[in-house]
This record gives C-alpha cells, structure tokens and sequence, in this order.
C-alpha cells in the first residue's frame, strides 16, 4: 500500500476524494484497514487525531472499511471475497464513461479460498479489464492458521494465468520491487495484471512474525515499545534488508 | 371474462429496452438466463448495454455494485431463487449496506416456473429482501405493470428489487393505470374488508371480491405492488374503515407482504389479519395453475380468508 500511495502511481487527491475517474483502492481484505488508515490520515484524507478513535462508537474509522463514512475509502468489506466483483464493475463504468482511472484490489491469500474472486477473475481477464490491478497479500497465514495447513492456495501464481491474466512477482516488503511491479501492471495494455507480493505477517517483530495469533489482536503497551525498537533496529541494519527472506513455516510463539 | 395474457417477464424486457435507448447510464446484466428475463432483447438491440456475467450471480451482484459506484444504473437479472439465495451476501454488504443504486430483477419467481421444482420456485425473496436496510421492494401485478415499475424506479435512488413471474398471466391493468412505486393502488372499494394482494393474486382478489359481492359483503381490494416503502398511510385506513384484512401473495406467510401488513397493524391499529400465501414449506414440479391450486393461492382462499376476518371482528 506504501508503494501505491507515497510513490504518486495512485492518482487521487485528498481535495478532492470523490473526483470521478480517480484511481481507486478496494481493499477486499478488510481486516488491514488499520494500514490504510494510518496511510490515508498521513496524506490528509482526514485528521490525524482520528486514528485514536478506532473501532469506537461514531468514529470516522469503523473496524472494517466503510464506503461513504471515511474519505479515501472506496469499498465496504468486511465480508471476504467480494472486492475483485466491485473493482471490475468500477472498471466498467469507466470504461464505458471513457474515464482513464485504474482501480486496485488488494487481496489476502487466505481469502483466495473464497469462491467468488475466481468467478470475478474470470470476469476481469473476460472483459480485458487491464485498468484492474489486483494485489495478494501472499503471507501463507490465515486465521486458522498456515495457508498450506488448512487449504493450500499455492501455486497461486499458476492459478492466475491459467484466468488469463499477467502475473507479476514482488517482495512485498521492497518498496522499490513494489513499484517495479505496479509500473509492469500499467505497462500491460490487453490483460488485468495481478502482483503477487511475498509477506511476512508482522514482519520486523520478532514475537509477531509469521504468527496468526496477531492477525487482529492489539499489543500492549510494552509489546508495542519492544515492537517498535526492533522494527527501527532492523531498518538501520543492513544485513537485515527488508524483503529477502520470506519464511513458510508457522511460528506459534505465546504472547509475551 | 377472456383475460388478456402477457407473460410478466415481458415487460421487463420492453422496459429496459425503453431505458437502454434513452439513457446512457443503463447496464443491463444477467446471469446466462438472458433469453428467460428477456435481457436477450438488449443483447440484440443494445449489445453495448449488455453484460452476460455467465453462471455467477455473486459476482454479478459485485459488478452492479462497481458499476453504480461510478454513476451507471445497472439492473441486474436472474431468477429469483438464484439472485436473492445465491447472492445474498452481495446484496446485503456490497449493495445495501451503501445504498447503492442498484436495480435487481427477480424473474420467474413464485410457482411460474413450475416443472423446474422446489428449488427454482422462489418463496421466499420478499422476505429476505424486505428485511434488508435501503432497500426497497416491487411486486407488480402484470406486465403492463412490471413495465411500469421497472421503468418508473430508474428515477428512485438506491436498491431496489422487483420480481415476476415467467408464465403468461392475466393482465388487470391498463395502459392508463397510474403506477407510483410506494403509492397503493384502490382496485375497488368496500367496508366489510379490506383485501391487500400484490403479483399475481391480485387477479385472484379482484374474483374473491366479486365472489364475495354474491354473499352480500363489500370487500375493499388494493392492489400493495410496493412491499418496502409500505403505504402505511392507505394501509391503515383501511384497515381502520373495514376492521378485517386479508393479505394475498404467491409467497411464504411469513415475512412478504402478509407479514409487512401485520407488523403494520398490530403497533398502529390492531385487526384480524389473514394471510394467504404458501404455509411455511417446499413447493414441487407442477403447472403454476396446479401450484397454486393445491397451495391454496386461489381466490376460494382468498374468500375463505375474508370470511374468518370477518368473524373474527364480529368476535370483537
């Protein structure tokens, strides 16, 4: 999302978030909106103070992205699977307007076991849709547990050109891979293009990494301090570079 | 009396060549049953407004919802069963939940699709989509009027589902009859009690009506084609002016318009309320006609319906 947003490929302005023809960001995988929020009150979508009232009754921010109720969001999710339909229809409108815009849909690995996105792909690659961008999040853990555990989505790269569409490759955490791979979308004119980023849950945490437990809890105070220490620590450490090493397995260490 | 016949999926397919040549917002989308709703007449005479989405109601629900969000009127179309079962969650979090303006068609609903079985005879899709916040719901009453109401909620904001049948069935209305979505329809008027049917018993209440004319009561027959927003204010009056109703559907008891108008009633102006409808089961292969028959959706329900209303209030 940090590749999208502060590099300028997503074309959309906080004066003016409704304007039409604007690239849009669905993000399918609801449960990360926290990120997107971060992101969109950094680049003055809406006010910092916001980010504190998370979750809370009449909050701008609801625990899953809601469409109309936060500026800069652009889907209601919450409910997985359903954001490749809405971007294609997005991308239609568009198309039929002569509108320029591209629209992003950002999906988990784990939610690839939802039946509609592969009906909707079908659509995307059916239609030519090649404004459409779809990104997995491919960080092979889900609620449950690991994706391979439970219901093996790999090879996900496979499944997706055989749908017909351009499948791109990233280090999810390199942020100069990330965009390589958004500029290879744009570039591919006849078919929608998918990137699919290798992640690591929690990456740069040592308790948090690769561990399902913290797929939605909140840490406390003193696991946020450690937390953050190490994520500064590995960003200063250069043998530590982000996004080479991607590890399969499940670590299921106890909360600290 | 000869009625006209029309089959009432007819009018959507004549409504929705109306707006497809007079308004660029217009998608028309269906789910590989384009030859059953009709959208095959866009296919052929507007095929830039047409979208086949293939056997994918869901992901036909999703796309609507896209397409509305960048200002396209989009009608989605299925069978009734497929695009209220199938898609629910669609509809529910993608459509309803930000009230966008998307148009589904319910068609071959109720017992008009008859040999296909229990499965394709949707019972039930008012109820769910009544349920539903935003949304608002049309049960026209013939062809002339499913061409009125599909047109006519172009220009209503926010979802909205009407359903229809699949076979030719009577036409009760004319070219000239008003259609107003939300707004009641009096078919004739009364003061022993009130009728309230919509989709094809409206045919079979304007028969109980005359039926019970013979026996020497006067019934008040309106015709309810929009079960969500509720003409509360009719409903009530006349409710109030008779002191008994009867609801009429080709639908389960529970939850349609029978239930809409006791939950209407029962916190407003308590009456004996009698619901004619399918009771709480399956439907079976079988011609509409022998469907309805042995459901008891038939105006002999209707009149038998009238009559325990009736007795009821007498009962006080």
């Amino acid at each position: 999302m940090a590749g999208l947003y502060f590099t300028g490929i997503f074309k959309c302005s906080p004066e003016y978030p409704d304007a039409p023809g604007r690239d849009r960001f669905i993000m399918s995988k609801g449960h990360g909106v926290p990120a997107l929020y971060s992101i969109l009150s950094r680049l003055g979508f809406f006010g910092r103070e916001h980010l504190k009232s998370l979750r809370k009754i009449d909050s701008l921010l609801q625990g899953h992205p809601r469409y109309g109720a936060t500026p800069g969001i652009d889907f209601s999710a919450g409910s997985l699977g359903q954001g490749l339909s809405v971007a294609n229809g997005i991308a239609l409108g568009y198309r039929r307007q002569g509108l320029q815009g591209r629209v992003y849909c950002l999906m988990g690995d784990g939610e690839l076991q939802e039946g509609q996105i592969w009906e909707a792909a079908l659509t995307t690659a059916q239609l030519g849709l090649h404004q459409v961008c779809a990104i997995i999040d491919n960080n092979h853990v889900q609620l449950d547990g690991s994706t391979a555990s439970i219901k093996k989505m790999e090879p996900i790269a496979d499944k997706w050109r055989s749908f017909g569409w351009h499948v791109i490759g990233a280090q999810g955490h390199d942020l100069d891979d990330v965009q390589r791979a958004y500029r290879a979308a744009m570039a591919e004119m006849r078919r929608p293009s998918v990137i699919i980023a290798e992640t690591i849950k929690g990456k740069g945490v040592s308790f948090m990494e690769n561990n399902c437990e913290w797929h939605s809890n909140a840490p406390t105070r003193e696991e946020l301090e450690l937390a953050l220490t190490e994520i500064r620590e590995e960003r200063s450490d250069p043998a530590a570079k982000m996004g080479v090493a991607v590890h399969h397995g499940l670590r299921l260490k106890e909360r600290a | 009396m000869l009625m006209r016949m029309i089959p009432p999926r007819d009018g959507y397919g004549k409504a929705l060549l109306r707006l497809c040549a007079e308004d660029s917002r217009i998608v028309v989308l269906d789910a590989d049953v384009a030859k059953s709703t009709r959208t095959i007449w866009v296919k052929e005479q507007f095929p830039a407004s047409f979208i086949d989405m293939g056997v994918s109601e869901q992901d036909m629900i999703g796309t609507a919802a896209g397409l509305a969000m960048t200002g396209m009127i989009p009608y989605a179309s299925t069978y009734s069963a497929f695009l209220t079962g199938r898609a629910y969650d669609q509809i529910r979090s993608a459509v309803c939940h930000d009230n966008l303006n998307v148009k589904m068609a319910g068609a071959h609903a109720g017992f008009s699709v008859g040999p296909e079985g229990a499965i394709h005879q949707s019972l039930e899709d008012v109820a769910m989509m009544r349920v539903l916040p935003n949304m608002a719901v049309v049960v026209p009453c013939d062809a002339l009027q499913v061409e009125k109401a599909v047109y006519a909620i172009r220009d209503v904001p926010g979802p909205c589902f009407v359903r229809f049948g699949r076979e030719a069935a009577p036409v009760v209305t004319d070219a000239d009859t008003p259609f107003e979505p939300g707004v009641a329809r009096l078919i004739r008027d009364g003061g022993d009690v009130a009728i309230f049917a919509n989709g094809i018993m409206v045919y079979e209440a304007i028969k109980a009506g005359e039926m019970l004319a013979v026996r020497g009561y006067t019934a008040l027959i309106a015709d309810i084609h929009t079960v969500k927003p509720l003409d509360a204010a009719f409903i009530l009056s006349a409710a109030e002016k008779t002191g008994a109703v009867v609801t009429a559907e080709e639908h389960q008891k529970s939850g349609g318009l029978g239930g809409a108008v006791a939950e209407l009633l029962s916190e407003n102006a308590p009456a004996p309320v009698m619901r004619v409808g399918t009771d709480d089961i399956y439907g079976e292969s079988g011609s509409p006609e022998d469907l309805m028959r042995k459901y008891g959706l038939t105006a002999e329900q209707i009149v038998a319906s009238a009559l325990a209303a009736m007795a009821m209030k007498r009962r006080g």
